[in-house]
């Protein structure tokens, strides 16, 4: 447990500093894949006929979807699939970490057919005093994804909790 | 049917969405969101055996939030927001039942719009992934 958090200049110099760029893919099978792996059994994530009778250019991805980033060997985080360079690290010393919440979001359709181009960057540091863990600092990481027209089609943010 | 604007109001329900993902689930999930971590498939990973078990991706519960919330508007509108926060763990085998209740409705630049509040309840009726919605009506 984590006594006092501080944050230090060291850390809001991270604040807004952009990742390289990574390229996420949206193809029918991996819309496919996605909306199997939810358990959905409505058609238009699955049958291209289904998606175009009601309104798609092809399998929209289903919410929360956002592509599946390229994998790499030696460049791919192994576990989590993304991209290992995420950009700068946050040198706060915590070891912990819980998944505190996700928000996407969205400009416009994404559908099977479409590259997107994703960056990251760390968009908030706060502190928040938690009964069980003694002081927490909230990590919000935002990453924008920019489809092959060059528009901006989503943002997710997500809270990383370090104690 | 697409959802109808003039079907619902300030306070209707969402159908439910009841779901109990077990290991194979939770496999496929793995696959197609492409999180591998141990911690959802492995029993002999050490943060599982410390828990007891393995436990259901967050991210999972976020994304059946999503389809609770596509199934509601069966293609009449789409989403402009999506958002949940990470309250509690879920077993895999345990039931799990997703709703909603729609908080506001309005228009505003011609458009049509709703924000609805969502959870996914436990079997003790324990909101573990409360969040939220808004989207905007075709017609």
């Amino acid at each position: 447990m984590a006594e006092s958090i501080e944050i230090t200049e060291e850390l809001k110099a991270v604040l807004g500093v952009e990742s390289e760029p990574w390229t996420h893919e949206v193809t029918t099978t991996s819309v496919r894949a996605f909306a199997r792996g939810v358990g959905y059994t409505d058609p238009v994530y699955f049958d291209e006929d289904a998606a175009k009778a009601a309104g798609y250019r092809s399998l929209p991805c289903p919410p929360t979807y956002l592509g599946t980033p390229i994998f790499i060997p030696g460049k791919s985080n192994d576990t989590f699939s993304g991209p290992k360079n995420t950009g700068p690290s946050l040198n706060h010393g915590l070891k912990n970490v819980l998944d505190g919440g996700t928000e996407t979001e969205y400009f416009d359709d994404i559908c099977a057919g479409d590259t997107l181009t994703v960056t990251s960057c760390c968009a908030d540091l706060s502190i928040r005093e938690s009964k069980t863990t003694g002081q927490m600092l909230i990590v919000t990481s935002e990453s924008t994804y920019t489809n092959q027209q060059g528009k901006v089609v989503a943002k997710q943010r997500g809270q990383g909790l370090f104690y | 049917m697409p959802l109808d604007w003039n079907s619902f109001d300030e306070g209707s329900s969402l159908p439910e969405l009841t779901k109990k993902p077990g290991v194979s689930q939770l496999v496929k999930y793995a696959a197609g969101g492409g999180d591998f971590n141990p911690l959802h498939h492995d029993f002999a990973f050490p943060q599982s055996k410390a828990l007891g078990s393995i436990i259901i991706h967050g991210r999972f519960k976020y994304a059946a939030l999503g389809e609770l919330v596509s199934n509601w508007l069966d293609h009449g509108g789409r989403i402009r927001s999506l958002t949940c926060q990470y309250r509690g763990m879920d077993l895999p085998d345990q039931p799990m039942t997703l709703g909603g209740v729609v908080k506001r409705k309005w228009e505003e630049d011609g458009d049509k719009l709703a924000e609805v509040e969502l959870f996914v309840k436990n079997e003790a009726g324990k909101n573990t992934t409360p969040g939220g919605a808004v989207v905007v009506l075709k017609g």
